[in-house]
């Protein structure tokens, strides 16, 4: 079941297309990340399913239903550009947040007095926003951003601007309200981000959805067979049989080499035909990290 | 409609809560109050007798200067130059001041001279010289052979009295107070306009630059947005003008109580008196002897009451919502359309221009209601709110005023259409230097 889905959406500006043919599906109850480099197009789909612009092709459904405002307090969205009034104070500026995205006043009252607590930060009800650190505005941010328990989180860069601690406090939450049954979509090009929480993803380049699906399966696709080995003593003949990409003498007086299997070769067969040879100290797989996927994904679409 | 009401009720809170609002709205009343509390003040405060001595050579003006409640004439016979020592040594005796008349003050009228030992005020120095100017034109006069009474018969006062007739039948108007009323209304609405129009633009470009604008468009729309702006800042703007008049009414009788001893038995007197140092009292006292009655006070009050008060107020209402909304959607759309306040003065000055030209146009109207001009301007919309008013206060034909009434409404609507398109492309549109033709490229987005 998905909680959001979009179908060809495309979206003109007046001067270059911001999203083409872009359908992606966003399983319910799970963290999405929506990748893609600076300007790709991410903003737009994103502005596109907060309803603050409209598709020009394509059409987008929210849990089943063709996205409509309802869906607005279902949504909770966290933009990249962080903002707040500057004169109003934390608690009155949360309230009004949670009463635009439809909240009766003591339900929002009773929401804030849970987070305020969890937080830890009754004393800020009273202060101006203007007197809080940037990284407390981050978290007066998040709180407006959940607050209303929206079914589908959309975080653009949720971490950006908090301290470590802060950001596992935040990681925790995320990863606390996915639980609950919320689903989230990350935009972020923080790659340890994605290889850290996603579980789906789709990469956005150049306005068209280049890459999608569980991350787990990308990787997958992504892998080049190749096999990593530390070991001392040569590999003399091994070339006959596999592709020694690269071979190199680590401080120890071990060597590293990376071995590419032949189409149709499993690693069990190399690591029989390695023992003869040489005195195996570790070896494992080559496992493509996710900004290796990215940076390959992206770098394989030709310049239009 | 829920979704403007919050946004109504926060602008709105978030003004009215603020220190500025509060401060101007208590010390506008206390300051205009004050002020005239203050010229009362002055007036009863120089009420000490001054003696003068008048030393007439002439033997002329033997009690020609009256005495008055401030001023005591007494007269001296004896050489100028042991007046002047006397004047002199005898600071303490109470004479504030010394009259020399030379013996052929009719043939050298320059040669009065009056000594004082401080600078006399040009109040004492003009009732001096108008004694003296009238004694020696009498004698001047009765020399010729003409008698007081041959001018006082060749003297006519005209006084017309201003009717206005209509099919109510005839109705003492007042044209002075209807154009003290209507250039109030005019100047209010004119202020408002502006400082109002700006707050609205202030508030659009604080939540474009604090980057709040997409997370709030995430619930609302932007259309809802900015008219909850718009009506809330109304809404600050009308609190203020009640605010003002309630506490102008307050301080005002607080004061008339403070100074009701003050005043003793004639306090008509001293107001006619202040007002008459006044240019407004000026004006105030001319719609009063238009009407030739002795009574200023009364009589404004008579004039004033003699306009339509509920239908000036009514019309008032009308063109302070339909300026302000005419003009504060282009202010929006401005705030929308500029990065941060720095950037809004291109876009002012086609905006601000109608407003200034409205005001001038407004001044022309107070003197001439009902010429072309005034006609023109009260019917077009860009300067209707402001001229309008001014003629209001006059009478106005019903069908004027319904025709400016409607264009007015007419064109609030485009205003606001317009400045909505601007406006919601406008606010998520950041580092781009903006000009006229891409605001026109604006409007026929789809967004």
């Amino acid at each position: 079941m998905n909680i959001l889905e979009t179908h060809h959406i495309v979206k003109d500006y007046a001067e270059h297309r911001a999203l083409d043919d872009v359908s992606i599906n966003i399983p319910k109850g799970s963290i999405f990340g929506l990748l893609g480099p600076n300007g790709a197009g991410k903003t737009s789909l994103i502005r596109i399913i907060n309803q603050i612009t409209g598709p020009d092709e394509g059409k987008v459904l929210f849990d089943g239903q063709p996205l409509n405002e309802d869906h607005i307090r279902r949504i909770g969205y966290l933009p990249e550009e962080r903002g707040l009034y500057k004169k109003m104070k934390v608690g009155d500026q949360l309230l009004y947040l949670a009463r635009l995205k439809g909240l009766s006043k003591s339900e929002a009252m009773d929401k804030l007095k849970i987070w305020f607590t969890k937080f830890d930060i009754k004393t800020w009800w009273d202060k101006q926003v203007s007197d809080l650190s940037k990284g407390m505005q981050q978290k007066v941010q998040f709180v407006s951003t959940v607050l209303h328990q929206p079914d589908l989180i959309i975080l653009d860069e949720p971490f950006s601007g908090f301290d470590p601690i802060n950001a596992n406090l935040i990681r925790d939450e995320i990863l606390e309200l996915r639980e609950k049954g919320s689903t989230i979509i990350f935009s972020t090009h923080r790659m340890e981000t994605v290889e850290e929480l996603c579980d789906y993803i789709a990469l956005i380049h150049r306005s068209k959805k280049v890459l999608d699906g569980p991350k787990k399966q990308i990787k997958e696709q992504f892998k080049t067979n190749t096999f990593f080995v530390e070991h001392s003593g040569t590999l003399n003949g091994l070339a006959e049989l596999y592709q020694i990409t690269e071979s190199r003498v680590l401080p120890a007086g071990l060597t590293r080499s990376q071995i590419r299997l032949p189409e149709g070769g499993s690693p069990n067969q190399l690591l029989q035909d390695l023992l003869p040879k040489v005195e195996i100290h570790s070896f494992g797989e080559n496992i493509p990290s996710m900004s290796d996927v990215f940076m390959r994904a992206v770098n394989e679409v030709p310049e239009s | 409609m829920k979704n403007i009401l919050l946004v109504l009720q926060r602008e709105y809170l978030v003004r009215v809560k603020k220190k500025s609002f509060i401060i101007m709205t208590f010390l506008t009343p206390f300051l205009f109050v004050g002020f005239y509390a203050a010229m009362i003040w002055i007036a009863i405060g120089s009420t000490e007798s001054k003696t003068i001595e008048v030393l007439d050579e002439s033997k002329l003006f033997i009690n020609q200067f009256k005495d008055t409640e401030e001023l005591k004439f007494t007269y001296i016979n004896e050489p100028l130059d042991s007046a002047k020592s006397a004047f002199t040594t005898n600071k303490g005796s109470g004479v504030n001041a010394l009259v020399f008349i030379p013996k052929d003050v009719l043939d050298h009228p320059k040669d009065v001279r009056i000594y004082a030992a401080k600078n006399v005020s040009l109040d004492l120095k003009s009732d001096i010289e108008k004694t003296i100017e009238r004694q020696i034109e009498n004698i001047k006069l009765t020399e010729a052979g003409i008698t007081r009474k041959i001018i006082e018969d060749a003297r006519v006062n005209v006084s017309s009295e201003t009717i206005s007739l209509n099919e109510e039948g005839e109705k003492s108007s007042s044209s002075g107070a209807a154009t003290i009323i209507g250039g109030i209304c005019a100047f209010m609405i004119y202020l408002s306009v502006f400082v109002y129009g700006t707050q609205v633009m202030r508030g659009v470009t604080e939540e474009k630059t604090s980057r709040i604008v997409e997370v709030i468009i995430s619930s609302v729309k932007p259309y809802q947005l900015m008219m909850g702006k718009i009506v809330g800042v109304a809404l600050v703007g009308l609190t203020q003008f009640v605010l003002w008049i309630l506490l102008t009414v307050l301080f005002i009788s607080a004061a008339g109580y403070a100074f009701k001893d003050k005043m003793g038995d004639n306090p008509q007197a001293k107001i006619e008196q202040v007002q008459k140092s006044m240019p407004a009292g000026g004006a105030m006292s001319t719609a009063a002897t238009s009407a030739g009655n002795d009574n200023p006070v009364t009589e404004v009050l008579g004039a004033v009451s003699s306009l339509n008060i509920p239908y000036i107020i009514a019309c008032f209402l009308f063109y302070y919502l339909g300026g302000y909304f005419f003009y504060s959607a282009l202010f929006g759309a401005v705030g929308a359309a500029v990065d941060n306040d720095a950037d809004t003065q291109q876009f002012m000055l086609p905006i601000t221009m109608p407003i200034i030209i409205s005001f001038f146009f407004a001044q022309f109207a107070l003197r001439d209601p009902d010429g072309p001009l005034a006609f023109w301007a009260s019917i077009i919309p860009f300067t209707s709110p402001i001229v309008m008013m001014v003629r209001v206060p006059f009478g106005v034909p019903g069908w004027q005023l319904a025709l400016s009434m409607i264009l007015l409404v007419l064109g609030l609507m485009g205003t606001v259409w317009l400045a909505a398109r601007i406006y919601r492309v406008g606010i998520l549109m950041y580092g781009k230097k903006v000009s006229y033709k891409e605001l026109g490229k604006w409007i026929f987005y789809k967004i």
